[in-house]
């Protein structure tokens, strides 16, 4: 079999403008490392110029090393996401399937399988467009795969969209320490998390389906970052079924979420969840934490200046079917039994109510940053405050409104 | 012309030509050459080495240099040079790396010594300088030449290449896409004991130079990394050319480098990186040297892993930048089942010293620059770490009141 590698100028009619051929031998068994077309490949992108799209031909090929880029304006397209496929196998060198350090970066309808560290890392740009990517650890959930599939950080106007991500041991996508992001039609499959906004700003995460995860879609701030997050709407997703065990690395982030989570906020203000299909996800549908509660606190790692708090958080108009009746832990376990018996379940909502205490006036936070829950019965708040002594559950607490966040606007 | 006329002529045209052949056209120039757009395809052309008498030597102008502690790469060797244009100078920094003027090269070549002459597959590990001779001058038959980086400094900025050796070791071409070069490393001592193990030694492509020396991320421009005060305060041997000297002042003396106002008065005053193998230095500052040469160009808080929130740069003052008791962000298995960077007192159990010692992709760091863990260099970190001076572990109870106790963290599955 021969493998084709064009690289079209975008002037160019959607013809190839130079072909090279590259002795290719890309059996779907057995592909050994195909050291010609990597380095071609290489080759194409360090030569790359602004506003060139370099087309990779249906084919499967096995690359040793991780590629880069570093020239803006750049697309990478293949001929769809299970006909040009990057094998990484055999990975000895680089700890990305990609690293891109470029703006106005488009890569899409091709696949990443089975990258030592994360897939395709985007590190500083802007406009980046992830479409119809797949990325996938083809042996199943273990905690040997790479750690993230998608993962722009430090970027800003991002979109990520039709894409699927199968068996990352950390987040399937991942857009960490960015601005004005967009998240929609993905598929996050058997990852620890699916879909993860950490530390970002203005992010809209829609008519995803998360499932088969250790926790559907996570919101997260975490302590020591030059950048804080907020505001990030979920909405119009699909989200069930997200029980598979915790194979995470102790230590990550992820690996303090519980088997079972739906959607899990921590840390992290102006968050609106909406509109959601939540279905049997075993601990909880919607969990909103804070850093108190991933175990991570420690008083000399912790930078003074963090706000552990998720404040103004509005959760309504969701859908939820069955869920909340297997938690992941002990500690879950137990807190079931004491509140809700022995054949009882979670409310859809958990909270484990930390509250800043700086922040409360009359007893309560005020209205604009309250945690606002409605449509989905009675809240849960486990008291960690209080040890957990004296967990409560209310309705009328979180009926509340909270103003609607405003829409991403991408201009890519 | 009589025929005997045109006979002499072709004679001396033939003879010409044998001796262009004999000499070779590839020698190229006889001195430094500052390529100002494009890098040339042979290391010849740059014109900063001769080969005289079976070595590689600098040429005139050229000034070899060593580092306080290097990067670990490998353990090959590194002969670095520099090389400014006539009657040009850099600028001191206390901190940064100097401010070099266009056309000036810097190149760094990697080389192994060899085990035996003649066998170049297998290579010597050792701390010793074997097959180099003061001034610069590598020894041919002695070593393995691996590759040559070059960055220029062009009008746009720095530019970096690499270049590789053949086998006969006396050409170095282009290889902008990196290369893999396998060798067996070999440890030094009796023959019949030695350690030896195969590995993939890893040319880097033309981006992953950048991967390291573009050390501000937002710019994305790339800098030099050893050419700093710290790093080059320290003596020298330049052989015919001075003797041993304080590197720093041998480069003020020589009008390489000139320094705003009174500075560069004594090299004593100025800024020095410990060594990292010195063991009369103290263990705080070999460790912060060792970290800050093998860290700190992506670790430093505008450099391309300021993502993770750890800072190893030398002039780092905070312990959590640092990684102590800090939860990474985004290490995945990364992590090896740890959860800090540091935990003071705990070398096993901190991410910091696991991903030193790992040679897998996906969990080891640095992350490009080596195929093999650097025994000394985490042991180094790891006796660092064992001495912490202010008590052992990270305490997850919380002491300011205004932050709640997390000893029982019920909403997360237990971490044991």
């Amino acid at each position: 079999m021969t493998a084709f590698l064009a690289v079209v100028s975008n002037r160019a009619v959607a013809t190839a403008v130079l072909a090279v051929v590259l002795g290719g031998c890309a059996s779907k068994e057995e592909a050994p490392v195909d050291g010609d077309f990597q380095r071609n490949l290489q080759m194409r992108l360090l030569d790359a110029k602004p506003g060139e799209t370099i087309e990779i031909p249906a084919g499967r090929y096995s690359l040793d090393r991780s590629l880069s880029l570093r020239v803006s304006g750049v697309t990478i397209r293949g001929a769809g996401m299970n006909k040009t496929v990057l094998s990484f196998k055999d990975q000895k060198v680089g700890a990305e399937g990609l690293l891109v350090n470029a703006s106005d970066f488009t890569l899409e309808n091709l696949a990443f399988e089975d990258t030592r560290g994360d897939a395709v890392k985007v590190n500083e740009g802007e406009r980046i467009t992830l479409r119809g990517v797949r990325v996938e650890w083809t042996g199943g959930p273990s905690t040997s795969n790479g750690a993230y599939g998608l993962y722009p950080v430090r970027t800003r106007q991002v979109l990520i969209e039709d894409c699927l991500v199968i068996g990352a041991s950390d987040a399937g996508i991942y857009v960490g320490q960015s601005e004005d992001i967009v998240v929609r039609r993905n598929t996050a499959r058997l990852n620890v998390a699916g879909i993860e906004i950490e530390n970002s700003r203005r992010a809209d995460v829609y008519d995803n389906t998360a499932t088969e995860n250790t926790g559907g879609i996570l919101v997260f701030n975490m302590p020591n970052l030059p950048q804080r997050g907020e505001g990030a709407r979920v909405f119009r997703n699909k989200i069930h079924g997200n029980n598979t065990a915790n194979f995470g690395a102790k230590g990550t982030p992820v690996a303090s979420v519980p088997a079972g989570s739906g959607v899990v906020i921590n840390s992290n203000d102006q968050v609106e969840i909406f509109d959601n299909d939540f279905a049997d996800n075993a601990t909880a549908h919607v969990i909103i934490s804070s850093y108190f509660s991933t175990g991570y606190m420690t008083e000399k790692g912790v930078a003074e200046i963090f706000d552990p708090y998720p404040e103004a958080i509005h959760v309504h108009s969701n859908r939820y079917a069955g869920g909340g009746d297997a938690p992941d832990g002990l500690d879950l376990k137990a807190l079931k039994l004491a509140v809700f018996g022995l054949g009882g379940r979670f409310p859809p909502v958990l909270w484990d109510g930390y509250v800043d205490p700086k922040k409360i006036r009359a007893g309560k936070l005020p209205a604009d940053l309250a945690i606002c829950v409605r449509d989905a019965g009675p809240v849960l708040n486990a008291d960690g405050p209080g040890k957990y002594r004296n967990p409560r559950v209310s309705a009328a607490e979180y009926d509340c409104r909270l103003e609607p966040l405003p829409p991403v606007e991408l201009k890519l | 012309m009589t025929l005997a006329g045109v006979e002499r002529s072709k004679r001396l045209l033939a003879l010409v030509t044998l001796l262009a052949v004999l000499v070779g056209c590839s020698e190229g120039p006889t001195g430094p050459v500052f390529h100002d757009a494009t890098d040339p395809d042979t290391l010849a052309e740059w014109g900063v080495f001769g080969i005289e008498s079976g070595r590689l030597v600098p040429r005139e102008g050229v000034v070899d240099y060593e580092l306080n502690t290097p990067l670990f790469s490998d353990y090959a060797h590194k002969l670095r040079t520099v090389w400014m244009p006539p009657g040009t100078h850099a600028s001191y920094s206390s901190e940064g790396a100097f401010e070099f003027p266009v056309g000036t090269i810097i190149t760094k070549t990697f080389y192994y010594p060899l085990v035996t002459e003649g066998d170049r597959a297998r290579v010597l590990r050792t701390s010793l300088a074997k097959g180099i001779e003061p001034a610069g001058r590598l020894v041919l038959d002695q070593v393995r030449l691996i590759e040559t980086r070059v960055m220029v400094r062009r009008v746009s900025g720095w530019a970096a290449s690499t270049y590789v050796w053949n086998d006969a070791q006396r050409e170095a071409r282009l290889e902008r896409a990196g290369a893999v070069q396998p060798l067996t490393l070999v440890s030094e001592g009796d023959a019949s004991t030695r350690a030896q193990v195969d590995f993939d030694y890893v040319v880097p492509d033309v981006n992953q130079c950048a991967g390291c020396h573009a050390t501000d991320v937002k710019r994305g421009s790339l800098s030099p990394i050893g050419l700093k005060a710290r790093h080059l305060n320290r003596e020298h041997d330049y052989g015919e050319n001075g003797g041993r000297a304080n590197q720093l002042e041998h480069w003020r003396r020589t009008g390489r480098l000139r320094a705003p106002g009174e500075g560069l008065v004594s090299a004593a005053a100025l800024p020095r990186a410990a060594v990292w193998n010195d063991l009369s230095a103290p263990l705080e500052a070999r460790a912060r040297a060792y970290l800050d040469i093998n860290c700190a160009h992506c670790h430093n808080r505008l450099g391309p892993a300021d993502t993770s929130g750890l800072s190893l740069d030398a002039s780092e003052t905070s312990s959590v930048a640092l990684g102590v008791c800090k939860s990474p962000i985004a290490a995945g298995r990364g992590t090896g089942n740890r959860r800090f960077g540091i935990v003071p007192g705990q070398p096993d159990d901190s991410i910091t010293v696991y991903r030193m010692a790992s040679t897998d992709p996906g969990v080891m760091m640095p992350e490009l620059g080596r195929a093999l863990a650097h025994d000394e260099g985490v042991e180094l970190i790891r006796r660092w770490i064992a001495a912490w001076p202010d008590g052992r572990g990270c305490d997850q109870r919380v002491s300011n009141s205004a932050r709640h106790s997390a000893s029982a963290s019920r909403l997360s599955r237990s971490q044991g």
